[in-house]
């Protein structure tokens, strides 16, 4: 019960912050998009099942649209990451669900690299994805392009600097209790 | 049958995937072509209900630029007073000779406050929300002026209470824009790339442009009404592929601070959009056409 209002406090401050705060600052440079929300889906446990991400995250996708008026965009990226996450932590992290230490991916879970890399697939195919359906519509391929990758170095910059900052405490998990 | 049944229940995952995705799609395609939102009037009461919570603290910071906007327009609307003028004695006469009341004068437009409550400038397509809906009178396609009277923006999408404008800093908005001085007209757009910087394009080169000429909204707009203020010509190029300046606007508005607007709305559109159709319709089709 603590946990699942852990998490649902979590994606409304996620959103929130999404919102009201990196969708209104004016940016940097026009390229240089941030987007923190979807670090929620990355932040899910390791023993969530495959289509309980999937909703999860085209629901989380959908908040943020709602807000933004545009509906279905986040929620297709959200989607797409969500699918492939399990597969990416199976290339990292060769073992079964019951034999992961801690609750979800974190730096003490998976050790740096394999996090950072973690963490860097996924958030450039969110932006990838996002910036892809945008320039469908409209757009160039410049743009397009330095879209994607400077949105997703601001975007690693400030997922790694809310990991240190706000340390998620993990209970280590032993086999001989 | 069976078989079937048994690979969709082993790709169960995927397919889940795909129907969220084909779901999206969806979503965002009709949203695109016509404003149509899936569920989107529904979710519009939540987000504005959350909306207009956050928006009471951020007015607070801009509410010097507010008070200044309402300043400008309170001296515009000073000077309107008619008892700034002099009635001229002979003119009386006139009036009380006239069999009909010739200059009665027919309400066009209806202007009804609201505040903004969510707004963005960094996407390529840019909208906001105001706090007033259909309950209010608010209605698809009405004009909306900024505090001081600048036009920032078109009604899109209107909910009971809440109602969703598309900014001028919109990849979609096409306004139609008249250069103060000369009168001519073109189209006003933006191309997504600077929120200081709109486009005003279909001025051709034999009219006569300088940097700071003012451009106002056009009387042939439906929603807009005429002579607001749109911004000023902030850069000028002559390319020689083209007859038509390429013109770079500065709007009036501060799109960054919006916060009390005007919604504009105009009695004779329907009437003026009807006329259009039938008009077109009567020349465009065959079997209408004249001999």
């Amino acid at each position: 019960m603590t946990q699942l209002l852990r998490y649902l406090f979590r994606a409304l401050v996620l959103v929130a912050v999404q919102v009201y705060l990196l969708n209104k600052v004016p940016h940097l440079h026009r390229l240089v998009v941030p987007s923190l929300y979807f670090v929620f889906v990355l932040w899910l446990p390791f023993s969530l099942g495959r289509p309980a991400l999937l909703l999860i995250g085209f629901f989380l996708g959908l908040a943020v649209d709602y807000f933004s008026l545009t509906p279905g965009l986040h929620a297709a990226a959200c989607v797409l990451i969500a699918y492939l996450r399990p597969y990416l932590i199976s290339i990292l992290m060769p073992r079964d669900t019951q034999e992961f230490q801690y609750p979800e991916p974190s730096v003490r879970a998976m050790q740096w690299a394999p996090y950072v890399v973690y963490l860097g697939v996924l958030t450039f195919l969110h932006h990838f994805y996002l910036t892809f359906l945008q320039w469908l519509s409209v757009g160039s391929f410049w743009s397009f392009l330095g879209k994607t990758l400077l949105g997703t170095l601001i975007s690693l910059l400030f997922i790694l600097t809310v990991d240190l900052l706000f340390p998620r405490q993990q209970s280590y998990r032993t086999n001989t209790a | 049958m069976r078989n079937v049944l048994l690979f969709i229940r082993r790709y169960h995952t995927f397919f889940l995937f795909l129907l969220l995705q084909i779901l999206s799609w969806w979503f965002l395609a009709s949203f695109n072509r016509f404003h149509e939102a899936r569920l989107l009037t529904q979710a519009q009461e939540i987000t504005g209900a959350i909306n207009s919570r956050y928006d009471r603290v951020e007015d607070f910071f801009q509410l010097r630029a507010e008070n200044q906007r309402v300043h400008r327009l309170n001296d515009s609307l000073l000077n309107l007073m008619p008892k700034n003028n002099l009635l001229v004695d002979t003119q009386r006469v006139v009036r009380e000779e006239v069999a009909g009341d010739s200059i009665r004068r027919i309400r066009r437009y209806v202007y009804r406050a609201a505040t903004v409550i969510y707004n963005t400038v960094n996407e390529e397509k840019n909208y906001f929300q105001i706090d007033r809906g259909s309950d209010q009178g608010i209605r698809e396609n009405m004009a909306v002026l900024n505090g001081d009277g600048s036009a920032v923006g078109v009604i899109v999408l209107v909910s009971p209470n809440f109602a969703q404008a598309m900014s001028l800093l919109h990849v979609q908005q096409r306004v139609n824009a008249s250069l103060k001085k000369t009168g001519d007209f073109g189209t006003l757009e933006w191309d997504g790339d600077h929120p200081d910087r709109l486009l005003l394009k279909g001025i051709p080169k034999s009219v006569f442009v300088k940097l700071g000429d003012t451009i106002l909204t056009s009387s042939y707009s439906f929603n807009f009404p005429p002579g607001k203020m749109l911004g000023k010509v902030s850069s000028l190029t002559t390319d020689k592929r083209t007859n038509f300046h390429i013109i770079e606007v500065q709007p009036a508005a501060n799109f960054r601070n919006l916060q009390q607007v005007f919604v504009v709305e105009n009695l004779q559109m329907n009437e003026q959009v009807q006329l259009n159709q039938d008009a077109r319709k009567r020349i465009e089709d065959p079997k209408n056409r004249r001999p």
